[in-house]
């Protein structure tokens, strides 16, 4: 029987590998008895799409920009390297 | 002649490199250096003067400049801090007998609550607080959804340093946002 660390480990790992049939059982297993490992994986889900959303409104956000002189930096540089 | 039109792309689309480098890296020097070496190795190919998508083109070569700079910090990290052992400094999470020492809370997430300002705060302020190299990888699969295994290549890390690493960032952020969010 898993206990909750090595049951977060595998929550983790099922998304970033496919779990074996047994790895897949017992976590099914686990999850079923225990609410507090439950929540824990709707949590990982719920923090995958919210770092999806942050990084699509950083990159949507254009007031975040180079500074001219940082710009002109770069100019100057790619300009040396013609 | 090559070199206006590397201004007017500069101009158009520097910008919009550097955010999509910055919300990758975090780092504002690092994404000005990859945007600056993006250009440079765009002023150097070949293809230069046949883009007809040029941004298209800059954020794929971007890609592979972002990816360089996270391979060479994760590189940077002594071999001890590569997580030898995968039982390490969990302690904080789990009791001796892998019970949770504060078990996670239910979370009410109302509709429209990951794109509010608030939330999005939060989120920030806990990814500053994760080890760069464990945020990094973590936008890399997470947000990127670069495979798993192109990770450990590109990255030259075994599958498991990778799990565990991005194992130890899902929980530091899990908990930091429990706490600075929920209590709010």
């Amino acid at each position: 029987m898993l206990d909750c660390k090595q049951t977060s480990q595998l929550i983790s790992q099922s998304l970033d590998r496919s779990l074996t049939l047994r790895e897949r059982f017992a976590l099914k297993l686990h999850l079923f008895i225990c609410k507090k490992c439950t929540q824990f994986s709707q949590h990982l889900q719920t923090l995958r799409v919210a770092l999806k959303t942050m990084v699509s409104s950083i990159e949507s956000n254009n007031s975040i920009e180079m500074s001219s002189a940082t710009k002109q930096r770069i100019s100057t540089y790619l300009e040396g390297k013609i | 002649m090559a070199t206006p039109t590397m201004h007017d792309w500069l101009n158009q689309h520097g910008d919009y490199l550097y955010r999509f480098a910055l919300a990758r890296l975090r780092d504002p020097h690092q994404a000005e250096d990859v945007v600056q070496e993006t250009f440079l190795a765009a002023i150097k190919s070949p293809n230069f003067a046949e883009q007809s998508a040029p941004r298209t083109w800059l954020t794929g070569i971007l890609k592979h400049k972002i990816i360089d700079v996270m391979r060479k910090s994760v590189r940077e990290v002594a071999a001890s801090d590569l997580m030898s052992d995968e039982d390490a400094n969990m302690d904080e999470f789990f009791d001796e007998k892998g019970h949770w020492a504060e078990p996670p809370l239910a979370w009410d997430m109302p509709e429209g609550v990951l794109e509010q300002k608030q939330f999005l705060g939060v989120l920030q302020t806990c990814m500053e607080k994760l080890p760069a190299k464990a945020a990094q990888i973590f936008l890399l699969r997470d947000v990127q959804e670069t495979d798993n295994d192109e990770i450990c290549k590109e990255l030259n890390i075994s599958a498991t340093n990778a799990w565990v690493m991005l194992y130890r960032a899902r929980m530091g952020l899990r908990k930091c946002i429990e706490i600075n969010w929920l209590s709010n």
